[in-house]
């Protein structure tokens, strides 16, 4: 046995539960300005908090990390990045430069082809499926209304539209989509195979919704429904249209 | 400051170009100098709806080739001081219109002093009707109260909001405003058209005004002469209203309620 006061240190292999930011847009400004809304509902949520930084949507672009600026934003937030997991040759050469730790791609990652998605195959799946339904960074938020002949796709994410969703419009999400307003046009939720994702809207009236491939057009929804606050959901492959408030 | 405006509306038949006349006439009624442009090249008729067919030498398409100076193509009222009309060519088709021409045009009449360019679009959404929004600052959204009409009208409002100069060059966005025209109160109450309100739902732009269905449009287009001219009438004075609210005023809505019917008319059966 050792003398005790040799013990300077001990190695030890343990688990730790970190937070991982998922980073879908690496645009600066724009996560800042993401980051400042959010925040802005949890203040002290996330004081000093270590952070993995996901890189594994991005890996599949060229998109360009500006690992100092990204550190230093999210450190104004109180979260400290630790390291980064995922992403390509490029970006953790960069991320490596920035004196972030490189974790290995975590086994663990489920790339889960739901069935009967018509998703490519060759689209990276960013989505786990034990993946909380926690805001993505690249979430989608609409102040105006979506206007007959307008087309919205939040990639990646969910998409908020503060206002409706007119006669004529379509929005789609591989996530969740949330409608502050009227629903009056199209809305396709889950749209790369995620059958848990939801629409919420204020008003029903749509002429089509879908989640993951499964749709209900204007004339199969229940009239009773129409014009009242309403979720739209798949639960064992049906599509379920709730009232709500 | 020069101010261009856009009579829009996607959809045809209306009220554009009685709006574009009677706006610009309100306009030069009050002290300004305004041009109104006919941007529906190849079916000409705001110089019908203007009282001026008779004079046309020169058109717009002209003045975009160069082959006539501005001041040569541009009409001026013989009513309203400060009143100018630049007529659509009968016989040019759409493309005959280009950016850098309009633009051009645009340019030539803020450097001659006019307060307001009123750009009387065409029906559609392609060439001819982008190009009369492109440049513009202000639009008015022209909405007939029934749904084909709010639709077109919504995707204008889109288009406006992202292919216009303001917008693809970041500037501030276009002032949007929503005209009602051929307004029936009593066929609104009925049901048989939209109301005001659900149009503005749909629409959530602010109304400049609402124009009530009214015999005296048919009657100011057969003579040649911008319904605001007929201060008697309901239309004339619901656009006069409409000019008011563009430059600021407030003003009550008018003629959006069902008359009821009194004693009098009722016992005069009328």
């Amino acid at each position: 046995m050792a003398d005790p006061t040799d013990t300077a240190f001990v190695l030890k292999g343990r688990m730790l539960t970190l937070m991982v930011f998922e980073l879908h847009n690496p645009n600066i400004v724009q996560l800042a300005m993401r980051l400042k809304e959010h925040m802005a509902q949890a203040p002290n949520l996330f004081k000093n908090t270590p952070l993995v930084v996901d890189l594994s949507p991005l890996q599949d672009g060229f998109k360009v990390v500006d690992f100092p600026a990204l550190v230093s934003l999210l450190d104004n937030h109180g979260l400290t990045v630790v390291g980064v997991v995922g992403g390509n040759e490029q970006q953790r050469t960069a991320a490596a430069r920035a004196r972030l730790a490189l974790f290995p791609d975590s086994p663990g990652r489920a790339v889960s082809e739901p069935p009967g998605a018509t998703t490519d195959k060759t689209e990276e799946a960013s989505s786990t499926e034990e993946a909380p339904p926690a805001p993505a960074a690249c979430d989608l938020v609409v102040r105006l209304p979506v206007r007959a002949g307008q087309q919205l796709y939040a990639r990646g994410g969910d998409l908020i539209v503060e206002s409706s969703v007119n006669e004529g419009a379509e929005v789609v999400a591989d996530g969740d989509i949330h409608i502050y307003g009227a629903l009056r046009g199209r809305a396709l939720a889950g749209a790369r195979g995620r059958g848990d994702a939801r629409i919420w809207c204020q008003s029903l009236d749509a002429e089509l919704v879908s989640i993951n491939g499964i749709y209900r057009t204007r004339d199969d929804i229940d009239p009773a429904l129409l014009g009242r606050p309403a979720v739209i959901e798949i639960l064992n492959e049906k599509m379920i249209i709730r009232a709500f408030g | 400051m020069t101010k261009i405006l856009v009579v829009t509306s996607g959809k045809g038949g209306v009220g554009k170009t009685t709006t574009s006349a009677s706006i610009a006439t309100g306009l030069a009624l009050r002290g300004n100098k305004v041009a109104v442009i006919d941007f529906d090249v190849g079916l000409r008729n705001l110089d019908l709806i203007m009282g001026v067919e008779r004079r046309v030498v020169y058109d717009f398409v002209n003045v975009v080739n160069g082959e006539a100076s501005l001041n040569q193509a541009l009409i001026k009222d013989k009513r309203v001081e400060g009143l100018y009309v630049l007529a659509a060519s009968q016989t040019k088709d759409k493309d005959a219109l280009t950016e850098e021409g309009v633009k051009k045009v645009l340019d030539d009449l803020k450097a001659d002093g006019f307060d307001y360019i009123v750009c009387d679009s065409p029906a559609g959404i392609e060439k001819g009707a982008q190009l009369a929004m492109y440049f513009a600052d202000e639009a008015i959204v022209v909405s007939n109260p029934e749904v084909s009409s709010v639709r077109d009208s919504d995707r204008m409002l889109g288009l406006l909001a992202s292919k216009s100069h303001r917008a693809i060059n970041n500037l501030p966005p276009i002032k949007q405003h929503l005209l009602v025209t051929r307004y029936s109160p009593t066929r609104a109450d009925a049901g048989e058209m939209m109301s005001v309100e659900d149009m503005l739902e749909i629409l959530a732009v602010p109304l400049l005004g609402v124009i009530p269905e009214s015999p005296a449009v048919l009657n100011a287009s057969n003579a040649g002469q911008p319904v605001i001219m007929d201060k008697e009438s309901d239309a004339g004075q619901a656009y006069e209203d409409a000019v008011a609210r563009l430059l600021g005023e407030e003003r009550p809505l008018r003629f959006i309620t069902a008359e009821k019917k009194g004693l009098f008319s009722r016992l005069f059966g009328k």
